[in-house]
């Protein structure tokens, strides 16, 4: 259903969300009402307060809004347990942080087969499937390194491999140029540009204009708002 | 399910990763564990030994000594031993005996040819070997004439027939013994070490009167062995012959009895609950240090969690729903207690095995405390690993991110 190209993948309507309560509560996001195509590339954009955090962490399924509907291909996210929210990211999520975060003394090929094995997939299907995602970000040579001996670029490399190996309909990344120098963030923008290009949908985080050009819509984030998007032509 | 494994993976792989920290946090399990099963082995080892020692001493007999106690008691004139006419009255009026085998005890140095051997020299009456359940290996027991002639017949024991007669047929063949000549008329079944560590292999024994004549001078009988029959009750049987012989010895209201009656079965009773009440009380004991052990687990799992919290929030990230987080770090935990239950056993089998010989008892492996003992420490995993897990199964995925 998702498909459609009438529907979009992803829907907030009039999403809130505060933290705290009484006096010291706090509204990051005040109605947000926001939609992402599926196949389409979107960057967010924003002061830092401004709620994109939030708004990213509720479209991630790792948080839920405190009034107002998400729907995503069709899903009340709000309506789901913790455990469902862990099932739907499993199906159909991938993560690229800006930390990197991957596990610490553990192969790049481990690293990539880990949202494999929460998948239950057999041993030799992951190891074929993460292999192939290595070779997708051109680290297959470098398979059996642990993060501490990979620069920063190749890291988030692997991050991406273990983003887009389980073949997620949306991944979201949170500044993934974030900690890299402009020619390393430029490879990490054509990495995600080629893999948009496959049909995954792309909400990305991001500061610097110079990343949000690769975007196709720019969604701009102010005092927990989003502007009427700006749609760039392809 | 289909995680156990990968999960069973992940977690042997982190525990390998901090190996001396792993085994920190284990050795509280491993001294417990070792400390249980050694504690249970021995122990069982000494009601063992205790039961063999005291079975030696004969089933259902009662053993009757003059003075109170085992030795002669304190001030006063010894108390008088028994004579022949209270071994026949207590056969002939206390019910439920079967046998009263008197014993009148002597020792020399038995003498053959150039061989010569100390033994001692016990008198006694064909019942003897009844109440022992005694039996010869070859000849015979003397016979109601040799009782009653005195003659000089005796049946030896493996001990002695092996110093004095090596290798040759004992039976007809004589040797002295403090300037006594007698024959063998039969050998004793070898029964080995008896109950307080003696040879019970090394005795002659012949009839009472020939003793009572030519070795001790005397008519006196030293100790009666009465066996009860098995359809009596012990209690009843030890009180009408006490009764009996108080009488016979002139006892009367609250004065002392200056024998005793000593019940086999009874003491066997008492010393076999005395070890295991000394086996479970250290067991107890022990089993502290087990509980001890867990905490130790729960402690680093704790600290684990903390530590991985990133860790933890990435696999949340990524999918792993609250059950499989907490059962990596479960899994983790009951691997960690495990292992160090199987060293726990290991040390406990050498140091019971070792201890064993030092201390007198058999070594017996129990299957049953290994086995009790190694659940035991798999419990305290799953019980001290819930708590960390379950905190890491509970993390917040965004915070759990944000974490440095």
């Amino acid at each position: 259903m998702g498909d459609d190209p009438g529907t979009p993948l992803i829907q907030l309507r009039g999403v809130t969300k505060t933290f705290g309560s009484g006096a010291a509560s706090f509204q990051a996001l005040r109605g947000v009402d926001f939609e992402v195509k599926a196949g389409d590339f979107v960057a967010v954009m924003g002061p830092s307060g401004s709620g994109k955090s939030t708004m990213m962490n509720i479209l991630g399924c790792l948080d839920v809004p405190t009034t107002g509907e998400f729907l995503f291909q069709g899903f009340h996210v709000e309506t789901l347990t913790r455990d469902e929210r862990a099932l739907l990211r499993r199906r159909y999520l991938g993560f690229v942080f800006q930390g990197f975060n991957l596990l610490a003394r553990t192969s790049a090929l481990e690293n990539v087969e880990l949202p494999l094995l929460y998948r239950g997939e057999k041993p030799l299907a992951r190891r074929e499937a993460a292999m192939a995602a290595l070779d997708k970000v051109g680290l297959a040579d470098w398979w059996d390194h642990t993060p501490a001996e990979l620069s920063g670029g190749q890291q988030q490399r692997v991050a991406i491999a273990r983003a887009i190996v389980t073949s997620p309909r949306v991944l979201l990344a949170d500044e993934p140029t974030g900690n890299l120098d402009t020619a390393r963030s430029l490879e990490i923008m054509e990495l995600l540009t080629g893999f948009n290009d496959t049909g995954i949908t792309i909400l990305m985080v991001t500061h610097e204009a110079e990343m949000a050009a690769y975007a196709h819509t720019i969604a701009h984030v102010r005092d927990g708002l989003v502007d009427p998007v700006e749609v760039r032509a392809r | 399910m289909s995680m156990l494994g990968p999960i069973f993976v992940l977690a042997v792989r982190e525990i390998r990763r901090h190996l001396l920290r792993s085994f920190l946090t284990v050795l509280g399990i491993v001294i417990g564990v070792a400390a249980v099963v050694t504690m249970v082995t021995l122990g069982n080892g000494a009601t063992a030994a205790v039961r063999e020692q005291i079975s030696g001493l004969g089933v259902n007999i009662l053993q009757v000594r003059p003075g109170q106690g085992f030795g002669r008691g304190g001030g006063g004139p010894a108390p008088a031993d028994f004579d022949m006419d209270d071994v026949a009255a207590i056969r002939d009026q206390v019910a439920g005996v079967v046998v009263v085998a008197p014993l009148a005890q002597s020792s020399g140095t038995a003498v053959r040819n150039a061989a010569n051997w100390s033994t001692t020299v016990n008198g006694t009456t064909a019942d003897y070997f009844t109440a022992q359940q005694w039996e010869t290996a070859s000849g015979r027991v003397f016979s109601t004439t040799e009782e009653q002639a005195g003659k000089a017949v005796c049946v030896i024991g493996s001990t002695l027939q092996r110093n004095l007669f090596r290798s040759e047929d004992p039976l007809g063949q004589r040797f002295r013994i403090r300037g006594l000549s007698c024959v063998v008329i039969g050998t004793l079944v070898t029964r080995g070490q008896g109950g307080f560590g003696n040879d019970q292999d090394d005795v002659v024994l012949m009839p009472i009167k020939t003793v009572q004549r030519r070795l001790t001078g005397n008519r006196n009988v030293r100790l009666m062995m009465v066996k009860v029959d098995p359809a009596y009750d012990t209690a009843a049987v030890t009180a009408s012959l006490q009764s009996l012989l108080r009488e016979r010895r002139n006892i009367r209201g609250a004065k002392q009895d200056d024998f005793n009656i000593f019940d086999t079965a009874q003491i066997s009773q008492t010393l076999q609950g005395t070890t295991r009440i000394l086996t479970a009380l250290l067991g107890a004991v022990a089993a502290v240090s087990l509980l001890v052990g867990g905490i130790g687990i729960m402690n680093i799992m704790l600290v684990s969690v903390t530590e991985r919290t990133r860790e933890i929030g990435i696999r949340l990230a990524i999918g792993a729903v609250g059950r499989e987080v907490l059962l990596q770090f479960l899994v983790e935990a009951v691997v960690l207690a495990c292992l160090g239950g199987v060293i726990g056993l290991l040390l406990a089998l050498v140091a019971s095995w070792s201890l064993a010989p030092l201390l007198g008892v058999p070594f017996l492996f129990d299957v049953r405390i290994n086995v009790v003992a190694f659940a035991f420490s798999a419990l305290i995993g799953v019980i001290f690993g819930y708590f960390p897990a379950r905190r890491a199964a509970q993390l917040n995925p965004i915070d759990a991110l944000r974490h440095e």
